[in-house]
């Protein structure tokens, strides 16, 4: 019976888009089991058969929950704000809400794609400079969005999927060695978020599959 | 003057595949509206220009006036549009099939176009049809494998959803870069269904205020 099994995650201990999916579970109590897909190791386990029919477009994360596979970070965030929708992560006015959407979408359609691993494996000798380049790009525009619609979080007081992207997004540019000096309005939020319970269980440095050297 | 007795506004590109997904969006919802056009190439590009970073600080089309605000990124825009214009509805009530059209959406627009976009393409130089085929052919063998699962007439059923709406712009890319769509059978009925409509012919690219005379339809 289906309803008692619980959802698995597809995940990569340093996968920012599986860590959004890891805060959206984790903010939202819900259980599950994780199945580790090393993106590097064995040539790239994500390159299998295996995980094709998991996911075709052989990316992490992949979610099995209610009978069914979904893919996409957002549109498992959605789909889960959907039918979880306690304690919600999406405003309820719609401007606010596509102010949610907005900053989500400048973090995983015109950030993250451009610095994925598959991206910085074709690019070779000049990766660290073009993901500094394609991360900076979007923070200087992040940081005048924000200045905008920020409270405590990226909108408002309350956590939302804004927020859920932005912090893997930091540590990304953290790890790709990026000056963050420029986005203080950036900087204050990730902070706080990560003081928040969620926003630590679910590290990098915290999962079944982190390296021990990597280990919190 | 009131917000509602304005025309909303949208900055777009003929040729800009996510500003045509907006366009599709306001047809379909019989939303009129007024376009900026903004030319990506001339100019240096004028997306690069000190007043449209006040518009969109992204500096990429499209961006919407409406309402009193201004909003980008074209799935935000078109979810916006779904929740404030209901009628005619473009994501299914169903939760599962509402995960199901954002995927598709997502994987276009999130896995294939930020790829193979103009300033992507400017950057990688002299192999950029390569880059472009690679990018868009590796996302279309996903898309027809999940297009398989979830198709009717369209995308997800027999309904036209926002899936549909970033289908057809990432199939005229891949003509545009010359992507062997053989491979594909579903993905090009599809997209055939798709460009037998009304709103899907009115707001291409071929038949927009800037399209340049000899593109035009």
């Amino acid at each position: 019976m289906e309803a008692s099994k619980k959802p698995v995650l597809y995940s990569y201990f340093r996968s920012s888009c599986s860590w959004r999916v890891r805060i959206a579970l984790a903010l939202k109590g819900i259980a599950y089991d994780q199945a580790p897909v090393n993106l590097v190791k064995d040539g790239g386990q994500q390159l299998s058969p295996e995980f094709f029919s998991v996911n075709p477009m052989r990316q992490v994360p992949a979610l099995k929950i209610d009978g069914v596979t979904l893919s996409q970070s957002l549109a498992i965030i959605e789909y889960l704000e959907e039918t979880r929708p306690n304690p919600r992560i999406l405003p309820q006015d719609p401007k606010k809400r596509a102010q949610v959407r907005i900053i989500s979408d400048v973090i995983a359609s015109g950030i993250q794609p451009l610095q994925n691993l598959s991206i910085l494996q074709q690019v070779g000798d000049k990766k660290l400079e073009w993901a500094q380049l394609c991360i900076s790009g979007g923070f200087k525009a992040l940081e005048q969005i924000l200045q905008e619609t920020s409270g405590r979080y990226c909108v408002g007081d309350e956590v939302s999927m804004a927020d859920l992207c932005l912090v893997p997004q930091v540590y990304n540019a953290e790890r790709y060695k990026v000056d963050l000096a420029p986005y203080p309005t950036l900087r204050r939020i990730n902070k706080a978020l990560l003081e928040l319970e969620e926003f630590q269980t679910s590290h990098p440095s915290r999962q079944p599959d982190t390296p021990p050297e990597l280990r919190a």
